[in-house]
């Protein structure tokens, strides 16, 4: 068996802010070669933290206890600056969850393009706005020149994310993080945008590491899901087996709480109070044990 | 193309109509347009001014002397806007003054906006320990009273142009540090910084890179309403007789040689008085214009 392209090992961090609370509970999941793999949770599950992490941007705040972020052989978290700052573009890029403040309002989208190819690649400007150009074109922009040309202010938010899908994968890099990157858009450009990267993704043989809170969108684009709740993976599995058998309660009521069309009257429910209960009770149990093997 | 399926749309850009560029914005603002204008036409007067100069500014003529303005009686043709106490033309000595006046604006105001900003950048963008140090130094330097540490000042180093010009930057610095570490600050939470980190920028690069040109339209504004400043400050240290050698017309010092005839040549204070008037004028609608026109085309 090959080894995973991205592997994430018992990755365990905390809030200095907020008392020490733990934000991510050792936390192992394994992204392969090629492989589209969704990471699912709710708003403070911890999903983005690990996005950051793999990007060595994890706020001050923040602080990583445990584990191992390994990328090709490499631990992440224990590169110097500089070794990172080469890996991340070269080999690891970021599609942004906000299209609107992602891009440098004062640079015209040529300019901010460009960086990336001329930094990793030394090419020459007229090299680089060729390539950018092909880039725009590889994300079906109808007019790459004039888009090129313009600030971010001038183009609509599906285009910015376009731009920025195609300043991602411009580098050819083994990994894109693709941080939420439909939350923004309204639902007839997710679902292009989808397309898009999943499509990329194929053509390049790109691994990528899918942050979202919507496992309808996870549906669509992810081969395999890991589930998060409170930083603790609960459930991890191919798209296919966790989606349509999930064995977990509380990935059964994420499901049960996506509003179908053709079942308009289930769906938008909370999840049950007595799932939360048993997950809470089952996280201070894994607490309980991990301090256990700690002090022991 | 072929990988795609036939759904797929093609995203063509909008349709929205095109913001003018910022070039034409700024023809537009009337505000722009004038103050330029008049500060173009005082930098082209400056450079110009031997040839624009109808007399010898530094040419005494006692038997011509607090001779009124062209319109009043006992007007002589040659001197348009009359003589001083001691015959000189006055409208060539406010042509000459103009050459001060704005040297000191644009190579103070010049300086101190560089080593304002770059320590405001710095405060700005490191933030932490950095970010104290520079802020407590603002704090401080700006308890004094500028124009007492300018006098101040000037009395250490010795009159003239370069001490003058030390005066006004040390005084002015704090100004630009504090604007532009607020900015800076602000853009450095923006989502571009990190996306820029993402791609592997250095720090310096990030700071000049992406974060400056986002700076760079308060800059010009601040940069403009402090030339304004720098020429009244200037005025002032040619009042109490602290700026460049008596010898050179300054615009400062025709209002301290004009305010003692007051009563028999009114002339002599009030035309420097109204060139210094006009000039800070421009120079605050100016800024105040670039404020507004390169804001909301780079930031919306």
């Amino acid at each position: 068996m090959t080894r995973p392209r991205l592997s994430i090992e018992t990755l365990s961090a905390i809030s200095l802010r907020d008392g020490n609370r733990p934000i991510l509970r050792r936390v192992s999941l394994a992204v392969d070669t090629g492989e589209v793999h969704g990471l699912v949770g709710e708003s403070g599950a911890g999903k983005s933290t690990i996005a950051k992490a793999i990007l060595g941007i994890v706020p001050s705040q923040v602080k990583i206890t445990a584990g191992r972020i390994d990328f090709e052989g490499r631990d992440l978290l224990s590169l110097s600056a500089r070794e990172l700052r080469e890996i991340l573009g070269r080999d690891i890029a970021l599609i942004p969850q906000d299209p609107s403040t992602a891009l440098n309002p004062a640079r015209r989208i040529d300019a901010q393009m460009t960086d990336g190819l001329r930094l990793k690649r030394n090419l020459l400007a007229s090299e680089a706005r060729r390539r950018a150009r092909a880039l725009l074109e590889e994300v079906q922009i109808r007019d790459p020149d004039r888009v090129l040309h313009s600030y971010p202010h001038q183009l609509s938010g599906g285009m910015r994310q376009r731009v920025l899908i195609a300043a991602a994968f411009g580098l050819e890099p083994k990994l894109v993080i693709a941080d939420e990157p439909t939350t923004a858009l309204d639902v007839t450009v997710q679902k292009q945008i989808l397309r898009l990267i999943r499509s990329l993704q194929e053509r390049h043989g790109t691994s990528v590491l899918f942050v979202s809170h919507d496992l309808g969108v996870v549906a669509k684009i992810c081969d395999r899901v890991t589930v998060l709740y409170m930083g603790k993976v609960v459930e991890q599995g191919t798209t296919a087996d966790v989606l349509n058998a999930p064995r977990h309660a509380y990935t059964k009521a994420l499901l049960a709480a996506n509003p179908r069309y053709d079942r308009p009257d289930t769906g938008l429910e909370p999840t049950p109070p007595e799932v939360i209960a048993a997950l809470h009770a089952e996280i201070a149990a894994f607490d309980a044990s991990v301090m256990g093997s700690r002090d022991g | 193309m072929e990988h795609w399926s036939p759904t797929s749309t093609t995203a063509t850009a909008d349709t929205s109509p095109q913001q003018p560029s910022v070039a034409v914005r700024l023809a537009r603002d009337p505000k722009v347009v004038f103050a330029g204008g008049f500060i173009l036409l005082l930098i082209v007067v400056a450079i110009a001014a031997p040839l624009v100069a109808p007399q010898d500014p530094l040419a005494q003529n006692l038997l011509m002397a607090t001779v009124p303005p062209v319109g009043f009686a006992d007007a002589e043709p040659g001197f348009l806007l009359g003589t001083d106490g001691l015959g000189r033309d006055v409208l060539s000595r406010v042509i000459f003054g103009t050459r001060i006046s704005l040297t000191v604006a644009f190579v103070a105001a010049g300086l101190a906006c560089l080593i304002g900003s770059l320590l405001g950048l710095l405060a700005g963008y490191l933030g932490n320990l950095v970010d104290t140090m520079i802020s407590r130094l603002v704090d401080i330097w700006m308890a004094f009273p500028p124009v007492l540490l300018s006098i101040l000042l000037v009395a250490i180093l010795g009159t003239g142009l370069h001490s003058v010009i030390a005066a006004i930057v040390v005084i002015d610095w704090t100004r630009f540090c504090r604007v532009v570490r607020t900015e800076t600050r602000g853009q450095a939470q923006m989502d571009y910084v990190v996306a820029a980190r993402t791609i592997g920028f250095s720090r310096p690069a990030i700071l000049f890179r992406e974060i400056l040109p986002n700076v760079v339209p308060v800059l010009i504004a601040l940069l403009t309403l402090e030339m304004g400043i720098a020429v009244v400050v200037e005025a002032i240290l040619s009042f109490v007789g602290l700026s460049v050698s008596s010898d050179t017309p300054t615009w400062g010092g025709m209002i301290a040689e004009g305010r003692q005839i007051v009563h028999e040549a009114w002339w002599v204070l009030a035309v420097p008085l109204a060139a210094l008037f006009a000039t800070v004028v421009a120079f605050n609608q100016l800024g105040d214009g670039l404020a507004r026109s390169l804001d909301p085309v780079l930031r919306r």
